[in-house]
């Protein structure tokens, strides 16, 4: 008894110390340059918890060791996908981070029924409940990101009040259940129904609207492991439940913000609702365009440049060939920086990781907030499969469905080239005035091909 | 288990506090890799999963246990994985650091 007393406390300390590298790895995180400490810190903090956990009492260790290496075994190819790919894999994790909470909080129930004390019983219910629907909802967006499904948004009348209908169902099983807890047959359906849930949930979901979306399932991704930590009195689970419960949290604050949406409205999924309106006006009006010759030539004369990448840069996996626009640009001498829009590709900081991925320096990549007040003073603003987020409908429009979704101001920079298939309008159906601009020259062509072009004509037209 | 409950809602509400602190300070440059550190952080629910296992109080719980193992277990080499390499990829055009 001595002996598992000096254990148990080992282990305690052990998970102290996790717990204060955990919060440290989160810290680091705030710099690039201190950021790979984090994650040394976060690493070892896993392993010191992985392994006071393995000295607990009466361990059996075979399956344990079988279930590791099987994880390590999946793990490892999921941490080398293509940058482009961080999407979806990050949806995948959230999905198998939810189902070991699920799977969890299902054992822990049918050990302990019908003997569950009321407050276990209610985190345990709510453990289940988002493990669940976080897994499905998960699944779903690595499908549609991977276009395994597909991407369109689909609505139909009364969305939201079946989605709560079914929610509500779930709660009150859950309810019952805190009162009585022997109800064993009840359990499957607080599992299943919120598995409908959870696919039902993110089908009315387009891509643009994928940032808040997987923010929103890490928040309850993080909001199940600590509820999974009541359950089991582990204080180190409600430390990295409530860390990934707040950043998933503050994440879709701020992509809501960006989006132009109340949190409410994200929390409830009424997200991704179709705007039709503005889609009808489709008389051609005058646009001008511009080969790729005539935009290197003002791209070289130009002292200012600032590109704006979008999630179509990613598509065309443009970033390499920007890269080389970079360099032909500074070498001449030309002040090339890129605006990042919140919402900018398929999830927080996406744009960032596909333009570090091309050696792009991070120093050159700035926020909304840090370069919209530079845009009057610079000289070509180069959207590359960026739409929306560039609307300057959203200032000035007000019967517009995006009035006061924040913007890039590309529209005050001297001269706009934007890159652009075709005129067909973006994800959300709206026309974008930008592109009638008199001082907007439209690059009509695919964003890998016509930049290729642009450093070529820039590479032909003389050294400096 | 009443302290304990009080205890436990006492840790949640700091540890979500400092959550909030920290990561506000986080640039928007370097969201991807949060988002993929704290998945890998968050599958710190492989020890709830672990010792599922290692007690063997049933099949049915075992077995559980196992798939969740591997799940988690996944998330924590895939997280840390892809968070050091996208970190990697982030250099600063200036010599030094600032």
């Amino acid at each position: 008894m001595t002996d598992f007393a000096g254990n148990q406390y080992i282990i305690e300390i052990v998970y102290l110390i996790a717990s204060a590298l955990f919060i440290l790895s989160l810290r680091w995180m705030s710099s690039p340059s201190t950021a790979r400490h984090g994650v040394r810190a976060g690493e070892i903090g896993m392993v010191l918890a992985i392994a006071g956990t393995l000295l607990h009492h009466g361990m059996e260790y075979k399956w344990i060791v079988i279930a590791l290496v099987l994880g390590t075994g999946i793990g490892i190819p999921l941490g080398r996908v293509q940058m482009t790919a961080v999407p979806q894999r990050t949806a995948l994790s959230h999905a198998f981070g939810a189902l070991c909470v699920t799977l969890v909080g299902t054992a822990e129930f049918y050990l302990r029924s019908p003997n569950v004390p009321r407050f276990m019983m209610a985190v345990l219910a709510m453990e289940v409940i988002l493990g669940s629907l976080t897994f499905t909802g998960s699944l779903m967006a690595a499908g549609k990101l991977q276009e395994i499904l597909p991407q369109r948004p689909l609505t139909y009348k009364g969305q939201n009040f079946v989605n709560l209908g079914l929610l509500a169902v779930a709660v009150a099983i859950a309810v019952y259940l805190v009162q009585h807890p022997e109800g064993r047959q009840l359990f499957p359906f607080m599992i299943g129904i919120p598995l409908v849930f959870g696919v039902l949930m993110v089908v009315p979901i387009g891509g643009a609207d994928m940032p808040t979306v997987i923010s929103l399932l890490n928040s309850y991704a993080g909001l199940s492991a600590a509820a999974m930590g009541f359950v089991l009195d582990s204080k180190l689970l409600i430390i990295a439940g409530a860390l990934d419960g707040s950043s998933g949290f503050i994440l879709s604050v701020i992509m809501s913000k960006a989006m132009n949406r109340s949190f409410t409205n994200v929390l409830f999924g009424a997200f991704g609702q179709v705007q039709t309106s503005a889609a009808a006006g489709t008389e051609a009006k005058p646009v001008h365009s511009a080969t790729a010759e005539e935009a290197a030539a003002i791209l070289a004369a130009a002292n200012q440049v600032v590109v704006v990448p979008g999630y179509g840069m990613a598509v065309a996996q443009a970033q390499h060939k920007v890269r080389e626009l970079y360099d032909s640009l500074t070498k001449r001498g030309v002040i090339v920086r890129f605006a990042i829009h919140p919402v900018a590709g398929r999830m927080p900081g996406h744009m960032n990781v596909l333009l570090a991925e091309a050696d792009i320096p991070y120093d050159k990549l700035l926020d909304m907030e840090d370069i919209n007040g530079d845009f009057p003073q610079t000289d070509v603003a180069l959207v590359i499969g960026a739409n929306d987020v560039t609307n300057p409908a959203a200032r000035t429009d007000t019967a517009s469905p995006i009035y006061g979704m924040p913007i890039l101001d590309v529209d005050k920079a001297r001269t706009v080239m934007v890159i652009k298939r075709g005129m067909s309008p973006g994800f959300a159906g709206i026309d974008n005035p930008l592109y009638y601009l008199e001082r907007t020259l439209m690059l009509f062509g695919d964003a890998k091909a016509f930049v290729n072009d642009i450093v070529r004509e820039l590479g032909a037209g003389g050294h400096s | 288990m009443g302290s304990n409950l009080i205890d436990a809602l006492f840790i949640f509400m700091l540890a979500a506090f400092i959550g909030f602190e920290v990561i506000r300070r986080i640039s928007p440059l370097l969201h991807t890799p949060l988002m993929s550190l704290t998945n890998a952080l968050d599958a710190i629910a492989v020890l709830g999963a672990i010792v599922l296992v290692g007690e063997h109080k049933s099949t049915f719980s075992a077995v559980l246990g196992v798939i969740a193992v591997v799940a988690a277990t996944s998330n924590v080499v895939g997280g840390f994985l892809i968070t050091d390499r996208m970190l990697k990829m982030f250099k600063t055009s200036r010599p030094t650091k600032p």
